[in-house]
């Protein structure tokens, strides 16, 4: 189960930079087709607000990948 | 016997206040339209664009940037000050909110006094939820944090309750014609549920100035071992840090968007995508919350005997693999299309209004259709007629609206409930897991922002992505619930693989 638990690491390491790049992408994409305000305001605040989350979630990961959550 | 008093003391001081916070904070969620016409006029730009600041800022940023900072002040200077500091905020915020003149009475002065009040509400909801189920948690006794904490749990639930019963009785009981209510409603009976919560808020603070100081706490004061810097030790050291993210992603994350989409987005969908009517769209969820929330006790106090990890994992498990059915079993309830018309039943009628001094004419088209099973469905088209006849409406506004029948009322009732019980499994021993995972002294703001992220952040975005989603691939009407979906899956897979299953004794 340890074992499991390191390799399912990487998974979440590299799910965090997954993460923001989709975002940002995202984020680009609705803000070209709808250029206004709301829409920048609104996805401004997906991105400010995910990306520290997306980088806890790689943190999580390493912490996996260092065997931190082991019993 | 006495202390048996007490603790029940401590649950309806900590529950009152925490359901009277979560009323505060809903009231403005469930009126954002009447408010929006009261104080962010679409016309204006600027006033627009507060709007959504208001509504997303609240919600997303603030809510956190509470949990730190009145997390920090409970580990520091005790519980009962700080979440009594939170009641009186948020209380005083909402009160101030029905007393904002128009935006047509004080212009500009009014949308950003509306946008401040709000941030404030954001902020003190932060502080308050933890606070709560720290100060119940520290006083109940062990083996049965579950239980006791989940009164807590019942509270944002039924502040969410309590809200939509309160906008309703007050919409239909300002007028014998109910036409000539809702109209007195819009125009300034809205401001009664805001200006109600004064009551609330100064009982419950009356029951909470008479309370002691968590006992745990208090000791730990006593000793002189309370935390110097409760930021830099939640968050600062690995040992906090990692259980602090665990809580996030392998609970707090998939409680929230369970939480967000079996009540706001069911009642969302039901509203805008079946077109079921405004009261009885609001009835269905009332009805299956009142069925439901006893539920939260069920579960919470059984998590004292299995552990809590199964119980949220096992209801979030639930709801990915049955979220799509049961939204499907909504639009099928309400599709028009497989029912059969009664024709004879059928009414139209048309009703034009000049605009003064134009020569123009608003025509409103209303036509009514009765189906054998009792659903009555209204389409009401709404142009312009033009006296230059070179011009015509680009897109007429229309509106259909669906009265059912009582057993397809009900079929939907049983649906909502579903997701319900999906919610009490999520949510009711949450609090005694969240708690036990932290050291008394960093405990309120080691739990606070998990808490929020998972519930605020990515519970509250859900109605906003589903609906995006919904928009992006126009086809699937149930596209919105990949979000939900996908987050919780990562929960339930996160939580299986790192959450321990027997209860954490480790701390006190």
């Amino acid at each position: 189960m340890n074992q499991i638990k390191k390799i399912a690491g990487i998974i979440w390491l590299l799910l965090g930079p997954a993460c923001i790049y989709f975002i940002v992408r995202a984020a680009a994409h609705e803000i070209a087709a709808k250029p206004g305000i709301d829409t920048v305001i609104q996805w401004g605040v997906f991105v400010v607000i995910f990306i520290p989350i997306a980088v806890g979630m790689s943190i999580f990961g390493y912490y996996a990948i260092k065997g931190e959550y082991n019993h | 016997m006495k202390k048996q008093n007490k603790i029940w003391q401590v649950i309806t001081a900590s529950s009152l206040g925490t359901l009277i916070e979560w009323y505060d904070f809903y009231i403005f969620g469930s009126l954002a339209t009447v408010i929006a016409g009261q104080f962010f006029p679409k016309t204006n730009p600027t006033a627009a664009l507060l709007s959504t600041l208001a509504t997303f800022a609240a919600g997303f940023i603030v809510r956190p940037f509470g949990a730190l900072v009145f997390g920090r002040l409970g580990d520091l200077v005790g519980r009962k000050y700080t979440f009594l500091l939170t009641l009186v905020l948020m209380g005083g915020s909402t009160f101030a909110i029905g007393l904002v003149p128009s935006y047509e009475s004080i212009g500009f002065a009014a949308p950003i006094i509306v946008l401040t009040l709000r941030l404030l509400q954001g902020l003190a909801l932060g502080g308050e939820y933890g606070g709560a189920a720290t100060y119940v948690a520290e006083h109940a006794p062990a083996g049965r944090r579950g239980y006791y904490t989940s009164w807590i749990q019942t509270t944002a639930t039924l502040g969410l309750f309590v809200s939509l019963s309160v906008i309703l009785f007050t919409r239909h009981s300002l007028d014998i014609d109910p036409a000539v209510s809702i109209a007195k409603f819009n125009a300034w009976g809205w401001r009664i549920p805001f200006l109600f919560s004064i009551v609330l808020v100064g009982v419950s603070i009356y029951i909470r100035l008479k309370m002691q100081e968590s006992p745990l706490f208090s000791k730990l004061k006593s000793e002189g071992a309370i935390s110097v810097n409760p930021l830099k030790e939640s968050f600062g050291h690995k040992e906090n840090l990692k259980m602090v993210l665990l809580a996030l992603f392998g609970a707090t994350m998939g409680q929230g968007v369970v939480w967000y989409t079996g009540q706001f987005y069911a009642q969302s969908f039901i509203e805008n995508v079946c077109k079921i009517d405004f009261d009885q769209s609001r009835t269905i969820l009332i009805w299956a919350i009142l069925f439901g929330t006893p539920l939260f006790v069920v579960f919470g106090s059984w998590s004292d005997k299995i552990g809590r990890k199964w119980i949220m994992l096992v209801g979030m498990f639930l709801a990915v693999i049955t979220y799509n059915p049961l939204f499907k079993g909504l639009l099928e309830l309400s599709d028009t299309a497989t029912k059969t018309e009664l024709v004879a039943a059928a009414t139209s009628k048309i009703n034009s209004v000049s605009i003064p001094n134009s020569g123009d004419f608003v025509r409103t088209a209303m036509s009514t259709k009765s189906y054998t099973d009792g659903t009555v469905v209204t389409t009401t088209t709404t142009d312009t007629l033009y006296a230059d006849p070179a011009q015509t409406t680009i897109k007429p506004v229309v509106k259909i609206s669906k009265v059912l029948a009582n057993g397809i009322y009900w079929k939907m009732v049983l649906i909502v409930f579903i997701m319900i019980v999906y919610v009490t499994m999520v949510y009711g021993p949450i609090a005694a897991f969240l708690v036990e995972l932290f050291p008394t002294k960093i405990r309120y703001t080691s739990m606070s922002l998990p808490y929020h992220i998972g519930n605020g952040v990515f519970g509250g975005l859900t109605p906003f992505i589903a609906t995006l989603l919904t928009t992006m691939y126009t086809a699937d009407a149930l596209a919105g619930l990949q979000y939900p979906s996908i987050v919780a899956a990562v929960s339930v897979i996160i939580g299986t693989l790192y959450l321990d299953s027997k209860i954490n004794t480790k701390h006190d």
